[in-house]
């Protein structure tokens, strides 16, 4: 659970398709026209080839975990009550990194391992990317 | 006509453990900065009316140019206050003088963070940092610690590898009569401290401290009429990667692989040939990475280096001398630069290492920096 006053930011025109997304309980980024390239977060140009031009695109879903971290003290005031909670660092199969949450059997966790993207409610009418272990 | 080499001819500091002790109002960090910068230029035999550039960094170059009495600067700038401009700083400077442009530059930076309870969970614009905070994530300590939990995974290190980095500062700290933690620390004492951003501690954890620190530095041919021990800047280098957040997943190794290579090449100097390492350590896993990455160890091993390796003063390189940013305080790199210089020039007191000609600087971070001083 997203706890409340860990709201999402505001939804702009850049990043709207994204939380549009994640609310249909999809992952959609930013795949730039340009150079094939996927971003995250959400930006007016492709960080690899600087064109304006890109498409939204669903992704696959597929992740790999990265690293992670137990936090013992919350460095974000809306998680004072939840400590200690684990932060997870997770790979998109299309190549970018999103810090996120995992969900399932946490016991025993590796780099590399399996993870699918899974959408959980965040405040009254969002939804966040989360990430579920494959078991 | 051959390029000018150049010198650091003045170190001035606060003292930063009466500094810590009491945080009872809020200080005036660029204050802190002036009197840093008097101090060294006292400790380099110069004057106001030397310097030709100024440099600060997390206080601005105005307030320091007025109280100082800095006038026709050819060069001046004002860095901000992270930690990565210290060496970004310093190069800087020695690259305008190595130019002809200036001759003199002071460098001064101050730091109110104790005493204005600064918080640097939120300090650095990353491009991620709304969406990480959804999930609870900030702070590039716990960015810090999801890379050395990735580093343990990868090489097989054990989660407590960091305590000989950790116990080591605080020795060579107590030794320090100006460092903010002198209080030591043993081994029980660390694996009892509580988890931050597990696998990281507390003593891991660099100590937000006051305080000021000045470089003077001017022209090799100079410093042979000055006071101290010409300590020269035989090579000096920088690399940005810069990620949407704290995290590098190379662990900054082909940034500081690269900058190696380039000091390898201008000085000569091989890894081995260093005397003592000042090593930036805003937290213990960044010793780790910057050890592998300026190739002091094989990549993969640097945790069982700072095990095997004695750290202190019988070592064959010793580390963070004046105790590093966990046992000094978080000066964010410049007392390492002043500590490097006070050990060349045999200055170390009590944690004097024996013939100390050649330290080098190391900064692991997304501006990485290196430089290699000499005695001469």
């Amino acid at each position: 659970m997203i706890p409340d006053g860990a709201l999402p930011p505001e939804v702009t025109a850049v990043n709207g398709p994204f939380w549009a997304g994640s609310a249909a309980g999809e992952l959609r980024l930013q795949r730039c026209s340009s150079c094939g390239t996927v971003r995250h977060p959400a930006a007016q140009r492709c960080p690899a080839c600087l064109s304006p031009d890109y498409r939204w695109e669903a992704m696959s879903g597929d992740a790999v975990l990265w690293s992670w971290t137990v936090l013992h003290r919350a460095p974000v005031p809306a998680y004072a009550g939840r400590v200690p909670y684990l932060v997870a660092y997770v790979r998109l199969r299309e190549g970018p990194y999103m810090i996120t949450h995992l969900r399932g059997d946490l016991t025993e966790l590796s780099v590399g391992m399996p993870l699918r993207i899974v959408f959980e409610p965040a405040g009254a009418d969002r939804a966040v990317p989360v990430a579920a272990v494959v078991q | 006509m051959s390029e000018r080499e150049v010198a650091v001819v003045g170190v001035g500091q606060s003292d930063f453990g009466a500094l810590f002790a009491d945080r009872s109002t809020q200080r005036d960090a660029a204050a802190l900065a002036v009197d840093a910068l008097a101090e060294a230029l006292q400790d380099a035999g110069l004057k106001a009316t030397d310097v030709d550039g100024l440099l600060t960094a997390r206080v601005g170059y105005e307030a320091v140019a007025n109280a100082a009495g800095l006038h026709g600067l050819r060069l001046v700038n004002g860095f901000d206050g992270s930690g990565r401009m210290s060496g970004l700083a310093v190069h800087q400077a020695a690259m305008a003088i190595r130019s002809g442009e200036v001759d003199t530059v002071a460098l001064a930076y101050g730091t109110n963070a104790r005493s204005a309870q600064v918080d640097f969970s939120a300090a650095y614009a990353d491009s991620t940092a709304q969406l990480d905070a959804i999930y609870g994530m900030a702070s590039p300590g716990a960015y810090t610690a999801m890379m050395f939990q990735h580093y343990c995974q990868l090489y097989g290190a054990d989660e407590d590898c960091l305590m000989p980095v950790a116990l080591n500062n605080r020795r060579h700290a107590a030794l320090n009569p100006r460092a903010a933690l002198r209080r030591p620390l043993d081994a029980q004492g660390y694996l009892d401290s509580p988890r931050l951003a597990a696998p990281l501690r507390l003593p891991d954890y660099c100590v937000v401290a006051d305080g000021g620190v000045a470089l003077v530095l001017t022209t090799l041919e100079r410093a042979a009429d000055l006071p101290h021990r010409p300590v020269s800047i035989a090579a000096s280098a920088v690399r940005a990667d810069v990620r949407p957040n704290y995290v590098n997943q190379d662990l900054y190794h082909s940034a500081c692989q690269d900058i190696a290579a380039r000091l390898r090449a201008r000085t000569g100097l091989a890894p081995e040939d260093v005397d003592c390492l000042q090593v930036y350590d805003n937290f213990t896993p960044i010793v780790l990475f910057a050890l592998e990455g300026f190739g002091h160890a094989d990549r993969g091993t640097a945790w069982q280096w700072v095990r095997d390796h004695q750290l202190g003063f019988d070592g064959s390189r010793p580390l963070n001398t004046s105790g590093g940013h966990t046992g000094e305080g978080y000066l964010q790199g410049w007392a390492l630069h002043v500590e490097a210089v006070r050990q060349i020039r045999g200055q170390g007191g009590e944690r004097q290492v024996p013939n100390c000609d050649v330290v080098q600087y190391m900064c692991a971070s997304p501006v990485s920096s290196s430089h290699v001083l000499v005695g001469r």
